[in-house]
């Protein structure tokens, strides 16, 4: 293959969203979309599924879709992004870790002060009482 | 190995620590520094996002006495958009290849695929977003409708400016072929796509399947 940026796999690394491309022809990237969309998929089916089931254990449910949405988020990063583990992505795979960290910082944060102040706080109809 | 010279240059050795063949030939390609800039703004905009999705998750039973997402939402549909962002991921995916490969008319039907696709899914949202309006339950309902406006809202934003950029993109191979400026904008353009999708991920399961289950 003659890209554009073939020099590139010389300096030992890639482009967020490039793929290796040492004897890849057509049908080895192609095949990998297909494999990444299949497998998509099927996590996607499982998630609707399970919402609307009463065959497991109710308290389960929410884990399970938080479970099922992360790995598909997986799915998506190392199949479409093509982010992998690889020497060459090193600096990608930094950038994401440091993006994943302030979002659970954020988002675990959030729910945890709120969920706190929410039990700390006094019933609202007693508070109106006090203001009056 | 480094002498006095060699030390100078390199005072921490970082040159011998590097056996992949980094060692080091100046700047990287602009490909790379431009896909990484681009990865780094892809990053923010997840974290905008995260502050979006912590919003809802705190407000999601702050209702006012109105209705809630078990009563809104209408999973069937959800599922059909699901369905075509995902089948867009896959035929941008499909574009970034045939660029690769040089090929104007898969990548110029690649990229109408994806952009009918896109299209649909910004109908159904559109019509979802109307007919919650209608019934009276727009974004003043309620501080839980104002986080679901804000952050599906939000998304669909990004994917309406992804659909002008990919038309852009199908102009500009039109008009200027492949050349290496043009192959960094793809290369951009499809990390965004499938990060729209990443996120869509987390906004039917956190706001529709969560959202519908308490």
């Amino acid at each position: 293959m003659t890209n554009g940026y073939q020099e590139a796999g010389h300096s030992g690394d890639l482009a967020p969203g490039d793929e290796h491309q040492e004897g890849e022809g057509f049908a080895q990237r192609v095949l990998g979309y297909l494999v990444g969309l299949a497998l998509a998929i099927l996590l996607t089916a499982t998630s609707f599924f399970i919402a609307g089931t009463d065959l497991v254990w109710q308290p389960s449910i929410p884990v399970a879709l938080v479970v099922l949405a992360i790995a598909q988020m997986g799915v998506h990063l190392v199949f479409f992004l093509h982010i992998t583990t690889g020497s060459d992505n090193t600096n990608n795979v930094l950038a994401l870790a440091f993006g994943v960290l302030i979002v659970v910082l954020l988002t675990a944060g959030s729910l945890w002060i709120m969920a706190n102040l929410n039990h700390n706080m006094m019933p609202m109809d007693q508070l109106m009482q006090m203001q009056r | 190995m480094a002498g006095a010279t060699m030390a100078h240059g390199d005072p921490h050795h970082l040159g011998g620590m590097d056996e992949a063949g980094a060692a080091h030939s100046g700047p990287a390609p602009k490909r790379i520094v431009t896909g990484y800039g681009f990865w780094i703004f892809i990053l923010s905009d997840m974290i905008m996002f995260a502050a979006f999705f912590a919003t809802y998750a705190v407000l999601l039973g702050q209702t006012a006495g109105g209705p809630g997402g078990r009563e809104l939402f209408d999973l069937r549909n959800v599922a059909i958009e699901t369905g075509f962002l995902l089948a867009s991921s896959f035929t941008c995916g499909l574009a970034t290849i045939a660029a690769d490969m040089r090929r104007t008319l898969w990548f110029q039907v690649a990229m109408a695929v994806t952009c009918v696709l896109g299209l649909a899914f910004l109908t159904i949202e559109f019509r979802e977003f109307a007919s919650l309006v209608a019934r009276g339950a727009g974004p003043t309902r309620s501080a839980f409708l104002s986080a679901f406006f804000t952050l599906v809202g939000c998304h669909g934003l990004h994917v309406s400016a992804g659909i002008l950029w990919l038309l852009t993109m199908m102009a500009q191979v039109f008009a200027k072929g492949f050349r290496a400026d043009i192959q960094r904008r793809i290369l951009c353009f499809a990390l965004f796509w499938h990060a729209l999708d990443i996120i869509w991920v987390a906004v039917f399961t956190v706001v529709y399947l969560l959202g519908s289950a308490t």
